[in-house]
Parts: structure tokens; sequence; C-alpha cells
């Protein structure tokens, strides 16, 4: 009985599957089949999610996708033959043909002129491409394989037990070397710098599930105190990335000397619309030419020559160089950017490292993105909208 | 500012003023500084003033090479013509004050036209002069203009007479051998004639000081408006040149070199000036080529930035009179920011120094 009743279920429900964007009556459930193969005898529905349909007509339903394993795998096969078919397309060795060669071969192949990155056309690898789902997590019977499957977060509560299982192992094992006096102070934090710990979105991606910040400041105390009890091993560094230093990305421009044997160095500079390019020799007055006119003509204004004044001063080397540059484009506050960006670039090169390291910590050597935000139609403005009436 | 603090910056006679001063501030008795600046000093300076309640001066070379040369002057030979140009704010105007506060000191007569700017722009009733027909007056500036030159040089409008008839209008004439004063005060009352009083007393002056008996100082801020555009229309809405005015058309005369007894000091000025760029300051620019023609030939001098000794000096006198409040001003690292944004132009210093 039971199953004949499951049967007809199926049958509707494969029938209501050919009919998906029917408009329905407020608030219907629809169920959807996970496998519709032909197999014998009766099929046990599973209910893999759930999906609502909206009253309004024309939106869409929220569906989530899911990707079975054999689909990935599939996928993947795909991906590989495709990989080599187009390696042999460009007349490239098959066998060692990398990530890097098949982004700029679909580049080529597939030039696009849109803005946003993501939308232009990608090939890679199906793991990167579609979102890590997790496996059914029950068997045949409909029990489920994990013991803390019913804890909503399986894989965080099992993580965090683990690691307090460890935490009890360390604290076993100290008590046991201090009853035997063999129990010695060492140096734990060596391996801690330059690294930190894993980003709360980080770790939803590590363990496929959603958590609330609460949760991952448990996660982060209970590493703290793994870490206090004993030396990190394995286990704490794979929750560990490395934080790369900024400034090691900052070219230096190189000193050059010119026909007198004076040392100077040149850089650029931009802001806004305004381009400046900078000469600063290293030994001078501190007399500053723009455009073949003086800064204190050129700049009226106290609030550009402040500007100006900004990385000299920040060095403490206000009056110990000449500087020449030119500068078009822009207004007067975008020109004057545009000069202090590009004199603290040239003075990276007679300057210390740690020196450039304070400079760009002090924003001396970024670059301002703001530019002017373009006027929309059915606006005034940018942001500015017309004047609303009521009536 | 404490009386009893000795002054860091020595104060020295002005009548003594040589190499070894430059760069020293010197005090002007303020009794002084009324009678021969009633008009003439630049505003700023005016208000700087009244808040330190003296009126110091700094002694620098443009200034010093001009006292060199005035006191060297051969009265007999024709007035010598000086120029002092340089770029905005480097002190042109306070050097002019400076030059005029040591020839009165030494009894010269001075003739002192605190912006000629003023007579070109600006000006709210013209009358059609009375002596030319195609000339205009300017009976306000004038009448102004005759009040401050009475109060600066008092004793000398007695001691000169005048040596021609002049005749106002049908009832009132001035007859030859009445002194100066009496042109002024008909200038002063009445005021549809003061123009033509302006005129007379230069056209005297001029004749009377190629006699010895007094040495003349003409001293015209703003030379560069005699000979460049006016704002001022005719009420059809004409533009009127420069040389319509007859106060111009009087002033142009005096600054021509043909009288002795006496010089001319002029300064070029942008600030004040029409239809010329920000950043003109050559003569050449400023003057432009009828102006430099009638002007040449001249003795031009450069007026410039402080130099680090006179930018130190000028900061002290700053500290002394407590002018800086910010705790950082008397420290090296302060005095350099102010150097480097002033650039050591001693009015945007001056400006800078407002705001701590």
């Amino acid at each position: 009985m039971a199953a004949s009743c499951v049967s007809c279920g199926a049958v509707v429900s494969q029938r209501l599957l050919l009919r998906p964007r029917v408009s329905l009556a407020p608030r219907q459930v629809l169920w959807r089949a996970a496998e519709l193969q032909s197999v014998p005898g009766p099929q046990i529905l599973r209910l893999k999610h759930v999906t609502v349909v909206t009253t309004k007509k024309n939106v869409k339903a929220l569906r989530r996708e899911t990707y079975t394993v054999d689909f990935i795998k599939k996928q993947i096969e795909e991906f590989n033959i495709g990989k080599r078919h187009l390696a042999n397309m460009m007349g490239e060795d098959p066998e060692t043909f990398t990530q890097e060669d098949i982004d700029r071969a679909i580049a080529y192949l597939f030039p696009s002129g849109l803005f946003e990155k993501r939308a232009r056309p990608v090939m890679k690898h199906p793991e990167q491409i579609f979102p890590k789902q997790k496996a059914t997590q029950w068997g045949e019977d409909g029990r489920p394989f994990h013991y803390l499957f019913y804890t909503g977060k399986q894989s965080y509560y099992s993580l965090m037990h683990d690691t307090y299982g460890k935490i009890l192992d360390i604290e076993k094992h100290k008590n046991q070397l201090q009853a035997k006096g063999l129990f010695s102070e060492k140096d734990k934090t060596t391996d801690l710098i330059g690294s930190r710990w894993l980003i709360k979105e980080e770790l939803e991606e590590m363990l496929v599930e959603k958590l609330s910040d609460q949760d991952y400041a448990q996660f982060v105390r209970l590493m703290e105190r793994l870490l206090q009890g004993g030396a990190a091993g394995e286990f704490v560094q794979s929750f560990r990335r490395s934080v790369t230093v900024q400034s090691e990305k900052q070219p230096i421009e190189p000193v050059q000397h010119d026909a007198q044997g004076m040392a100077f160095s040149t850089s650029e500079g931009r802001r806004k619309s305004a381009k400046a390019e900078a000469v600063v020799y290293e030994h001078g007055n501190g007399r500053i030419k723009i455009n073949g006119i003086d800064y204190l003509l050129y700049f009226p204004v106290l609030q550009d020559r402040e500007q100006l004044m900004f990385p000299f001063h920040f060095l403490d080397r206000l009056g110990k160089h000449d500087v020449t540059c030119t500068v078009s484009g822009g207004g007067r506050s975008a020109q004057a950017g545009a000069i202090r960006l590009a004199m603290a670039r040239a003075l990276c090169s007679f300057v210390t490292e740690e020196e450039v390291e304070w400079m760009r910590q002090a924003g001396l050597l970024t670059s301002d993105p703001r530019v002017r935000e373009r006027k929309k139609p059915g606006q005034e403005g940018a942001r500015r909208k017309f004047t609303w009436k009521k009536r | 500012m404490l009386k009893g603090v000795t002054r860091l910056v020595s104060r020295v006679h002005k009548a003594k003023h040589e190499e070894k001063h430059e760069g020293q501030h010197y005090n002007l008795p303020l009794q002084d500084m009324k009678t021969i600046f009633p008009h003439g000093l630049p505003p700023r300076y005016a208000m700087q003033m009244k808040t330190f309640n003296e009126a110091c001066l700094m002694v620098r070379k443009p200034a010093l090479e001009l006292l060199h040369y005035l006191k060297n002057t051969n009265f007999a030979h024709p007035a010598v013509r000086y120029v002092l140009y340089g770029e905005k704010g480097t002190g042109k105007t306070l050097s002019l004050c400076h030059i005029i506060h040591f020839c009165a000191k030494q009894d010269w007569l001075i003739l002192h036209i605190p912006d000629a700017h003023l007579w070109v722009k600006d000006c709210r009733d013209l009358l059609q002069s009375s002596y030319n027909k195609q000339r205009f007056d300017q009976p306000l500036e004038a009448s102004v203009w005759l009040k401050n030159f009475k109060t600066t040089n008092e004793r000398f409008l007695n001691q000169i007479k005048i040596q021609e008839k002049y005749v106002w209008n049908k009832r009132e004439s001035i007859e030859k051998g009445s002194s100066l004063g009496e042109v002024v005060e008909q200038g002063i009352t009445r005021v549809r004639n003061a123009t033509d009083a302006v005129g007379i007393v230069l056209k005297e002056l001029k004749r009377q000081s190629s006699l010895g008996i007094f040495h003349l100082l003409v001293a015209v801020d703003g030379v560069n408006a005699l000979w460049g555009r006016t704002t001022l229309k005719r009420e059809d809405k004409s533009p009127i040149a420069a040389e319509e005015l007859a106060l111009i058309h009087n002033l142009r005369k005096m600054v021509k070199n043909d009288w002795n007894g006496g010089a001319i000091v002029m300064t070029l000025s942008q600030t004040g000036s029409l239809f010329k760029p920000r950043k003109a300051y050559l003569p050449q620019e400023l003057l432009g080529k009828e102006g430099f023609d009638a002007l040449d030939p001249f003795i031009p001098i450069l007026v410039g930035n402080y130099n680090p000794k006179e930018f130190e000096s000028c900061i002290q006198y700053y500290l002394e009179n407590s002018w800086l409040q910010h705790e950082k001003a008397h420290t090296e690292e302060g005095k350099k920011e102010l150097l480097f944004l002033s650039n050591g132009n001693p009015g945007q210093l001056e400006r800078l120094c407002a705001y701590l």
C-alpha cells in the first residue's frame, strides 16, 4: 500500500517537473524527485531540498542547484579533454599546459570588452567553478553517517571536539613530563610570525558550512588555547595563512646622474585627471619649480602648498632637495595631489627601506583611486536626484 | 608685549642704516606715522601696527641701496627715477614707506600718492574739467589726497609761494604770492575745484624745487596705473583712456625728469592693476610699451623674497611680540615648515603667521 502510494507520488512529481513554470496558486510547495532513473522496484522519495515559489509571476523560483559527485567527475573529465584540445589549437604541448596558459589562450580566442572581469569568458577547473557541496549525509536507511549530524553544523562541531581532544592530550602529556621531571619550557611563538588565522569566509569554505560570528570567535579562542598548551604542529598550521609583506611590491626608481654629476631621480604620479612628472635632485635648497614657475606663484592657495610639503616634512628633509616638475590636466587640487605622489615616489630612491615602508603606511605612495563618478540618466548628477514633487 | 623684556632684535637709529644692519628691525615713533603716513601704508601693515602698538620696519637691501643713492643725489642734475619692482608680496610698498620716512626725517617735501590705481578705477563722479574740456575731474579722490597732503607737509605749505595767478571761476581767484596752503584749502573746501588744485600744487612744486628751497620726493605707488587702461566710462559707456583724467595727466608730467632738486621713487604693483595677468611683475610687462618709454631711463631695483637671515629676523620679531602662539613655532622644524610654505615671501609669511 505504502509502496504504491509512493510510486504514484513519484509519477505526480515527474509530471510536475515537466511543467516547471506554470503559475501556481499562492504558496505551493514543489516536491522534486532526486533521481528519476529507471530503477526497478519502488523508488524512495528522498527529500533533497525544498524550493519555494513566490506569488509573482515573473520572478523565477530560487533554486539551489545540486551537483552530484558523478556530475562533477564528468565535468572534470570534460575539462581535461578540453584542455588538451585547447593546447592543440594553440600549438602547445598538451602535457605542460598550465592554468595561466589556458587563461591566456581564452583571452586571445574570446576577446571581451567587458569591464567586469568576472563576466568575461573563463575556463577553469570545475572545482573552482562549481561551489563545494556536501555529499549525501545519510545512508540507504536514512541514518546519517556522521555522529554529529543532528547538531546542524557537523564538521564545525567535530573540529571543535577534535581540537579540544588534542588540548586534553597535550595537558596529559605535560602532566606526565612534569611528574617525571623532564618538562622544559620551549619557545613556541617563532612559527607564528608572518601568518594569521583563517578568516571566517575561509573557514566556511573549508568546512562547507555556514558559520556565525560567535562560532568563529569560539574557534579562534580554542585554537589560541591549543597553542598555549603545546607546540604548533601540522594541525594548527593548516589553519594559518601567511601574511605577505606589502612593501616589497613597491618599485623603487633607480637613481640617475645628469651632466654635472648631480644625482636625481624621476617618477610620475596621477590624481583624478592630472598627470605629473617630478625630478627630485638629491642636494638642493628646497626650491620647487612647476612647469618653470615657482611653486609659490603656481599654487597661490595654502592647501596645495601643504600637500607639496607633506612628503618632505614626513621624512624631515624640508630644505634638502630641489624639485623640477611638469604637470598637466586636472584642477588645482588634482595637480597638487599628482605632484605629491610623484615626489614621494621619487624620494623612495634616496631613502632607506624602512622609511619607504613608513611612507607607504602614511599613504604617500598610494595613488588615490577616486575619480569623478558618472552622471546617471534620470538623475541630475551622480547622486543627486531631481526634486521630488509630491504632485 | 612685556615692556621689561630685553629685545633680542636690536633697534637701530634710522639715519645710520648701513649694510651691517640688514635684517634688523627698527622702530618708528607712532606720532611720526600719523603725520607722514595718513595714507599709503598697506592695510595689513596698518592692522599689524595697531595690534602691536608700534611700527617696526625691517631694514632690507633694496631699501638700503635706494637710501645710499638718495644720500648721494646731486640736486643740480635732473631728478633720477627709481622703480621698485618684484613679485607680489615681496615688500615694495613697505620699502617705499621706509624711503619716505627717511626723507621726511631729512626734511624733504614728500609728494606721496598712495596708490595710483585708486584713481583709475571705481570712481563715482566724474566731472568735465573746467580747465580743459577734454579732460575729466575726480573731485572726491582729489580732495581726499589734498587733505592727506596737508597733514604730511604742514610746515612747507606756508613757506612756498605760488608764482602765478590762478582763476578758479568767475568769482574766485588766487593771487600771485599767496602761499600754497591757501591753494590746498581752496581745493579741500571747494570740492569741485579739487582736481585743479592738485594740478596747481604739482606744477608749482615742480617749478620751485629747482630753486633749491626744499628737496622734493615724488613717491608713487602703483605707477603702472598711469599708463594702463581704466575701468571708468563716460555716460555713453565708452571707455576713458588714462590721459583723459586730469589727475593722471598731471601726475605723468610730474614723473617726467625735466626738473631737478629731488628724486622720484616709484613702485610697480600688480595687485591693484587692471587687466594685467597675475604673474606679471617685470617693468616691461606691467608698464607696457608706452609707460616704459615714458619712464625710460630709470633705475630698476628688484625687491625679492626674504633671504634666510631676514626670515629668521622676521620670525624672531613675531615671537617677541607673542604673535606666534603655536608651540612648534619656535622650534627648528616649525621654522622650516613656515619657510617652505611661504617660500620666504614676506606677504605670504605674514598671512600664514596670522593663523598661528
